[in-house]
């Protein structure tokens, strides 16, 4: 006892061990008490996809491409998330955006929704059975519908179709949805401008 | 005098007010054709109650309201409905949407009208409910359902109410007008919106100081009401809500609060005169004041013009040159937009018709790259980094965007206006707020999505386990039967087994007797099979068929010879354990053998009697049968009795026994013998079947013959063979 009294480096090596000891012990108790069940990142990357469950991608569904990217599958294999959300994506994992993978489809600007010619439908559910989000309503030889506000135009119901009724539209969009496009990109070079003088009281309409 | 604030930034453009304010406020002629659109408020579009053809009166609702925020349409002159369809309505988006058109009837004949002298006798929530079935929307710009505004949460405390009549922005000169001609109409609209709102302390009606007539009336006409007048420095744009509420009381409006969370309401003041005269003369807001100008139109001034005229109408009235216009900017020229088309009609919030022509208002210039001189944020009246929301908004940065408070922006055009660098930043902002607002619609339908995908998920991998579920229950009970079924098995066999020793021979005599009668009846059924399969000469089968009837015949033969076999057994047993157990068991010995006998006798008869029924040959030999065994039961009663006899002495008494023993024997071989006479009773039926068949193929064979059948040689050559078999079959007879 009066060894380690007497000397300044055993005493400091106890007191930094007690230490240790110390924040050991809170680190354990906090990684037991606050343990984040599941991977906290799959969350986010499948909050970020579109959640269309049209399996584009390769995988069945938004949440196993969610898996896929958080194992370190590549983020471009999405086009209904289109540019957007590989931006997003992007972001959340701090790497460089890449294009769209065209091998997985295109990106496109026009929102479809199922819509089933209910006259040709002869009811034998394989569309319903096809579908991600239970948006097809119908029995087995009753009529089918979609439900137009369910439907997320991922067309999986398509290829089912034994009779072919089925057709993807354009969601139809009114004032309520518009919104302004963004200003044509600017010309830079002097030379390919327009001639218009310019004005000080140039007002934006 | 009230103290006034001043606000960030704002700029001065050049007024351009003193055109349309020369003449007092006009009235145009009816047009040909009223457009009234469903949607003319913020909210969801009303709902028409009229048909194609129905004549309305002016002032009638033609669309109910739908939901809260929401409001009806009223026809704004008498006419025929001509057609419920899309038309243009004035939007940026040049869209069409769902319009109630109308053919007015050059009456302009109102509906009845309730008009209420006195609005402080009624309820304040049922005044509400009057302007809102009057239809009132906000009538500065954003058309927000105004019994929705002035109905506050219980929660907010009003203190203030602000009547705006600023009216900052160039060319707009309609509130100004309708101020310096109906300031009296104004006042009482701001005193019953006070009284609504419940008599909040402060009733301030705000004037910028470039409207000194409107001021003057105002005043005038607030003398005796507890309405203040306040005017202020002009400055764009002080008009904007919460720039107002800061210039007039110095309290901001937090980031994406109401006013209404701070205690204050804000009213365009022509939204006070329209519910002033809905209350006061129960018209419905079916026109408004609009400002027309510019330098394409021969007249410029401000007209009362009913809601639903085709601009194209207006311009008309006002001498538009269409060659000499730029273009036909909707609203003022800092926050207006430009419509492609000059069909779509006047709406309620159409406050300013601009047409100018191309030297009044040239096309903005070339937009430049920024420079980053910091203009635009010293303009801001929001106090926002424009220059940093416009380059988020080029690379779509939302988060951003967001962080750096894009939605506090008021899309006044003031930075536009100072960037020397001439970019259009005011089209970023409401370019990215839309596509903000349709990302997180987006995000709301995908996590809904996300949702539904899981619940499917769920539910198909419930329905999965179910079905297991139900098929290992299913598999365990099927084990469970055959467990329980060999388990019977098993006690079947402990206690059954033993039995073959226990049971009396004749039982199993019995038991094999059936195996031979059984296997006899196969046989006759091969046989038969084989005849048939002969007569329709089917090579194939009667092959297979007589391969079955050879193993049939063998397994007969095989039961007749374990029979015997067992017989001879048991006889032997029988007399040598009548040797041991002697004399004294042999009266039992005898009973007992008498009961068999008797039920011998009784399934023999039995027999017969199904013989004689169904008319079968073995009738004779089962009457022998019976015969014996009637004998035979009659010598073993007989002994019986000798040895019951007491006179008789056990020596004798013993030869009798043995006597009757041997009776016994003789019975069981007798019994053994009619086991025996089977196989001649076969032989019998056989020989019967065969004599049929054969006359059957014979009969056949002269049909054939008649009709010379190709197959002829077919029916003959069976024909041969079954005489054969007959002669076969009786000579072993």
């Amino acid at each position: 006892m009066e060894v380690v009294l007497n000397s300044p480096i055993i005493l400091a090596l106890v007191a930094l061990g007690i230490l240790a000891a110390g924040f050991g012990a809170v680190l354990g108790f906090a990684a037991v008490k606050f343990k984040v069940e599941g991977d906290p990142l799959v969350e986010q990357i499948d909050a970020i996809l579109p959640q269309t469950q049209c399996g584009q991608c390769g995988y069945p569904g938004c949440r196993p491409y969610a898996e896929a990217i958080a194992n370190g599958d590549a983020i471009n294999k999405c086009p209904p998330g289109g540019h957007t959300t590989i931006q997003e994506l992007a972001n959340l994992l701090d790497m460089p955006a890449p294009e769209l993978d065209e091998e997985h489809g295109e990106e496109s600007d026009v929102k479809t929704v199922a819509y089933i010619r209910e006259d040709e439908c002869i009811g034998c559910t394989k569309c319903i059975q096809a579908c991600p989000v239970d948006a097809i309503l119908g029995a087995a030889k009753q009529m089918h519908t979609v439900i137009a506000s369910e439907c997320t135009g991922c067309d999986l119901c398509v290829d089912p179709c034994p009779v072919d009724c089925i057709d993807m539209l354009p969601l139809e969009s009114g004032p309520a949805d518009w919104h302004w496009d963004l200003p044509k990109p600017v010309n830079i070079i002097a030379t390919d401008r327009d001639s218009v003088p310019p004005n000080d009281e140039g007002a934006a309409a | 005098m009230r103290k006034i604030w001043d606000i960030h930034g704002g700029i001065h453009p050049p007024e351009n007010k003193s055109q349309s304010t020369q003449t007092p406020i006009g009235l145009i002629d009816l047009p040909d054709e009223i457009i009234l659109p469903l949607n003319q408020h913020v909210g969801t579009p009303a709902d028409p109650i009229v048909n194609i053809g129905d004549s309305v009166k002016k002032g009638q609702v033609i669309a109910e309201a739908h939901g809260f925020v929401s409001l009806p349409v009223h026809a704004s002159t008498s006419g025929e409905i001509t057609a419920i369809e899309d038309r243009l309505i004035p939007h940026p988006s040049g869209m069409s949407a769902r319009c109630i058109v109308l053919k007015p009837d050059m009456q302009d004949e109102w509906v009845a009208l309730t008009p209420i002298d006195d609005f402080r006798t009624k309820k304040p929530g049922a005044l509400a409910e009057l302007i809102r079935n009057a239809g009132i929307a906000g009538m500065g710009g954003a058309g927000f359902p105004t019994a929705v505004k002035i109905q506050p949460r219980g929660d907010q405390r009003i203190d203030t109410l602000i009547l705006n009549g600023t009216e900052c922005e160039p060319y707009i000169t309609a509130d100004d007008m309708l101020m310096r001609e109906k300031a009296a109409e104004v006042i009482r609209g701001a005193e019953l919106l006070a009284f609504i709102l419940g008599e909040p302390a402060n009733i301030i009606i705000g004037i910028e100081d470039n409207k000194p007539e409107a001021i003057a009336a105002m005043s005038d006409a607030a003398k005796n009401a507890k309405v203040e007048i306040v005017s202020f420095p002009t400055k764009y744009p002080s008009g904007g809500e919460k720039q107002l509420i800061q210039i007039l009381t110095g309290k901001e409006v937090p980031s994406g609060k109401l006013p209404a969370d701070i205690g204050i309401v804000l009213q365009n003041i022509g939204t006070a005169y329209a519910a002033h005269r809905a209350i006061t003369y129960g018209e419905p807001l079916i026109s408004r004041v609009t400002t027309i100008v510019g330098e394409s139109l021969n007249i410029q001034r401000n007209i009362e013009v009913l809601i639903g005229t085709p601009m194209s109408h207006v311009l008309e009235q006002h001498g538009f040159e269409h060659d000499q216009c730029a273009r036909l900017i909707v609203g003022g020229p800092m926050m207006g937009y430009t419509m492609e088309h000059l069909h779509a009609p006047i709406v309620k919030t159409t406050n300013c018709l601009l047409a100018p022509t191309k030297a009044e208002l040239p096309a903005p210039a070339a937009q430049q790259p920024c420079i980053r001189c910091g203009m635009c944020s010293e303009a801001c009246p929001a106090s926002l980094l424009p220059q940093q929301l416009f380059w988020f908004s080029q690379s779509e940065d939302f988060d951003r965007l967001h962080t750096h408070n894009l939605f506090d922006c008021i899309e006044c055009g003031a930075c536009a206006y100072v960037c020397p660098s001439n970019i259009p930043l005011v089209q970023y902002y409401r370019a990215s707020k839309g596509a903000i607002r349709q990302h997180d619609e987006e995000k709301r339908k995908a996590e809904h999505s996300r949702q539904r995908f899981e619940f499917r998920k769920e539910r198909i991998e419930r329905a999965a386990a179910e079905k297991e579920a139900q098929r290992e229950a299913r598999k365990k009970a099927a084990a469970a039967a055959r467990q329980k079924q060999a388990e019977n098995a098993e006690s079947a066999a402990a206690t059954a087994t033993p039995k073959p020793e226990t049971t009396s021979p004749d039982k199993t005599a019995a038991k094999l007797e059936r195996a031979l009668s059984s296997a006899m009846s196969r046989l006759e059924r091969a046989q038969k099979q084989v005849a048939d399969a002969l007569e329709t000469d089917d090579t194939a089968r009667t092959d297979t068929l007589q391969a079955r009837l050879k193993q049939a015949e063998l397994k007969v033969d095989d039961a007749k010879k374990r029979l015997d076999a067992f017989k001879q057994n048991n006889s032997d047993a029988k007399a040598g354990v009548n040797t041991i157990e002697e004399q004294n068991s042999a009266s039992e010995k005898l009973e007992q053998s008498i009961v068999q006998l008797e039920k011998r006798l009784a399934t023999a008869q039995q027999k017969l009697a199904e013989a004689v029924n169904s008319g079968l040959p073995t009738i004779s030999a089962l009457e022998q049968g019976v015969a014996k065994i009637r004998d035979k039961l009659k010598n073993a009663k007989e002994e019986l009795a000798n040895i019951n006899n007491p006179e008789t002495d056990t020596s004798a008494s013993t030869d009798e026994l043995k006597s009757a023993e041997a009776a016994i024997s003789k019975a069981q071989t007798r019994a053994a013998e009619l086991a025996n006479m089977n196989p001649a009773d076969k032989a019998v039926a056989k020989i019967v079947s065969l004599e049929k068949r054969l006359d059957k193929a014979r009969e056949r064979l002269s049909a054939a013959e008649a009709n010379n059948d190709e197959n002829l040689e077919v029916f003959r050559a069976s024909v041969v063979t079954l005489e054969k078999k007959l002669a076969d079959a009786k000579a072993k007879n």
